[in-house]
């Protein structure tokens, strides 16, 4: 708060959250951002960062304040063009942001997953069972991309066809929100044909009956939303349902396997299995960043942010301050993690939240009952998203039970 | 000059994000007042949309819906009308009578079971109070550019609320005051053709019958209904102290009335997860075994709420003195 009421100018920093170096290691740079003031403005980019956690909070709620429908990522969708469609959930404000984000709440709410908590269970059982027939294996491509690949896109309801399509779809829109630098680049040689692939599956008759798709066109026929509209809520869910937790997946096997006392804990009391996902999601914050647009001129802590500019909030530096957490660089389940901001929070708060709760509940409920001990078998390897925190591989040790 | 976005960070570990005072009370029509709620501290409110209503737990320990009519932009104001029944059990008289500005009341929700969806053009009728979750549905036509008309009907001109803020929309507004030109006729003023309309319609039990009666046959989700109900809405409370039993802990925690069941869980050292701690993400959703969970979140529809099996403890109590949830 400024008390004299006249906003002045934020501190100004040279650096880049989206060079390889801050994405191989983005901690160091979260950090600087957050000691350096509530505001930093990031010249390369001329944007506005938030890295504390009270005021990534409250840009995330306010709405009004900082819009979505100028775009989530680094263009700002009042002077440039989107790749794509601007999605009617994320790239959207009220109103035209209700009617979509309701039905969807609805479909994939707790109460509405229920009938795939057995399901999902008895995969997930038979995952762990296959692959821990081998002492060591690579647990991003053998857990944590091929559990949601096996239960996710069944439950939405898709085609055997062209899954694989998926991770490089999701990955390519994630960085897409970040500037065009090479890994746009690289992403932009597969998106015609991606995008096509994608498209197409968002057909109606593509769509099982009683899947998640079925239900959003289900939606248009009550009149919730329009038939126009079906398809592009069912893109949001290929699009932010598969990367993301799958990222998130990886976090929690790599936290364990960093940390075997907690292991042991999570062996001891699996109910901490839903604690112990959510603190995976603070600790490592799969997404990391996300931007929103200023509606006026805004007054942030007393700092100045002009109308229009973008203001990017770094969820995962939010996520370790330590004015918020306790000892945050801890991956601990002790602790609550409640509240934290890895899946953003009001109005567009990750949707999809409660499947990706519930289809790591599953998997690492069979995993802890099968493995005694689980460790690294070599060093990981980083994947590089513009957005997401991601591992490409990590080799672990396991112990059976 | 800019906008200050404040922090409200502190308010979602704030005990009871649920206490509001009475900012203002206005007359808004004979036998109406409006009054806009807010939090003591300035800070946000849960967001809504229009056809969100919101429980009032009065000091007289009753509870009645009321819904949000003012302005969702501003997120620091609640806005509703309240009109006065008079043969009501004296919710409606206590807000008349008794309370005034700067007293507090419990909030809960907002819920909404009237949401405004897409359409080519929306046709509004509202008789009496019924006006009120009309009123940001107009708005929020208008934004969008969708073409609206709306009929209300009222007992006497003096006696329909906001017809000032009406005034502005010209001739897109019909005012049928009973006094002058008789009950409201829903089948003259409908068009005959209603291919992509939407029907929202809001007030007394004839009213909405007749437009049902009128509307039946059209497409699924063509008419779009609240009733208005003086009934008490069940079972709420203000924040009285209960004790709950944690059955497979083996354990009795006691909530405080300064205290949400969520945090005197943490306290007791037993962290449910949670997230928005303000009934709407359903992070913290845990089964209720026995006793009567007082709902105060945005999530549960009317039938989940009577069933009374779950809860949301980052907002909800308890009616009676005990409760029992699977944790």
């Amino acid at each position: 708060m400024n008390p004299t009421g006249t906003p002045s100018a934020p501190v100004s920093l040279d650096l880049d959250p989206f060079a390889p170096e801050a994405l191989q290691d983005p901690l160091p740079m979260q950090a600087a951002l957050r000691d350096a003031g509530p505001v930093v403005h990031l010249e390369r980019y001329d944007v506005y960062a938030l890295a504390r956690y009270e005021h990534v909070h409250t840009a995330l709620t306010d709405w009004q304040s900082l819009q979505s429908g100028a775009g989530v990522g680094l263009a700002n969708f009042r002077y440039e063009e989107p790749w794509r469609p601007p999605s009617l959930l994320l790239e959207a404000d009220p109103p035209l942001h209700d009617a979509p984000r309701a039905v969807l709440s609805g479909i994939l709410g707790p109460r509405s997953l229920r009938r795939l908590r057995e399901t999902w269970s008895a995969n997930a059982e038979e995952l762990v069972d296959q692959v821990t027939a081998e002492p060591s294996f690579d647990a991003v491509t053998a857990l944590a991309q091929a559990f949601p690949l096996r239960v996710f896109p069944d439950a939405v309801g898709l085609g055997r066809d062209g899954r694989e399509n998926l991770l490089p779809y999701g990955d390519h829109a994630f960085n897409a929100f970040g500037p065009p630098n090479d890994l746009v680049a690289k992403g932009a040689l597969r998106v015609a044909e991606l995008s096509a692939w994608v498209n197409a599956q968002c057909a109606r008759d593509k769509l099982t009956p009683g899947g998640f798709g079925a239900r959003i066109w289900d939606a248009a026929d009550a009149g919730d939303i329009t038939h126009a509209q079906a398809p592009l809520i069912v893109r949001s869910l290929l699009t932010a349902g598969v990367d993301t937790t799958v990222h998130a997946l990886a976090a929690m096997i790599y936290a364990f396997a960093a940390h075997p006392a907690q292991w042991e804990r999570l062996r001891g009391d699996p109910g901490l299995a839903r604690i112990a996902f959510d603190e995976a999601v603070r600790w490592e914050s799969p997404v990391q960043t996300f931007f929103r647009t200023a509606t006026g001129d805004l007054s942030i802590a007393g700092s100045l942010v002009p109308d229009g500019k973008k203001v990017l909030m770094f969820l995962g530096a939010a996520n370790r301050d330590p004015r918020r957490w306790t000892a945050p660089d801890a991956f601990d389940l002790a602790r609550d993690p409640s509240a934290h901001v890895g899946f953003g929070m009001g109005i567009h708060q990750c949707v999809g939240q409660h499947v990706a709760r519930l289809e790591a509940e599953a998997l690492v409920t069979a995993l802890a009952r099968r493995v005694r001990r689980i460790g690294l078998a070599g060093e990981p390897v980083r994947h590089l998203n513009n957005t997401l925190r991601a591992w490409s591989s990590m080799p672990v040790r396991i112990e059976l039970a | 000059m800019a906008t200050e976005t404040s922090a409200t960070a502190r308010g979602a570990d704030s005990a009871s994000a649920v206490e509001l005072r009475v900012a203002s009370k206005s007359p808004a029509a004979d036998g109406v007042v409006a009054l806009t709620l807010a939090r003591a501290d300035g800070g946000r409110l849960p967001d809504w949309a229009p056809g969100a209503h919101i429980d009032l737990v009065l000091p007289n320990g009753m509870t009645r819906q009321y819904s949000l009519c003012g302005d969702r932009w501003d997120a620091r104001a609640y806005r509703i009308g309240v009109l006065r029944e008079p043969d009501g059990r004296g919710g409606s008289a206590f807000v008349h009578d008794e309370l005034d500005a700067g007293d507090v009341v419990a909030v809960g929700g907002p819920r909404n079971n009237f949401r405004l969806a897409p359409a080519e053009r929306y046709l509004f009728i509202a008789g009496g109070i019924g006006i009120t979750p009309l009123l940001p549905m107009i708005v929020q036509a208008d934004m969008l550019g969708v073409e609206w008309r709306l009929l209300y009907g009222g007992r006497t001109r003096s006696s329909m609320a906001f017809l000032d803020e009406l005034a502005v929309h010209g001739d897109r507004v019909t005012i049928v005051p009973q006094d002058e030109g008789g009950v409201l006729d829903v089948a003259a003023w409908l068009p005959e053709d209603l291919d992509g309309a939407k029907v929202y319609c809001c007030g007394p039990k004839g009213l909405l019958d007749a437009v049902e009666a009128h509307c039946a046959g059209l497409p699924a989700g063509t008419l779009r209904t609240e009733r208005f109900l003086a009934a008490d809405t069940g079972p709420r409370t203000g924040d009285h102290a209960f004790d709950v039993e944690l059955r497979r802990s083996g354990r009795t925690v006691t909530v405080g009335p300064d205290r949400s069941l969520l945090q005197a869980l943490g306290e007791a050292g037993l962290h449910v997860l949670s997230s928005c701690r303000q009934g709407v993400c359903g992070t913290c959703e845990t089964t209720v075994l026995d006793g009567v969970p007082d709902h105060r979140d945005s999530l549960l529809d009317d039938a989940e709420r009577a069933a009374g099996d779950c809860m949301f403890v980052c907002v909800s109590r308890s009616v009676g003195p005990r409760l029992v949830l699977d944790l």
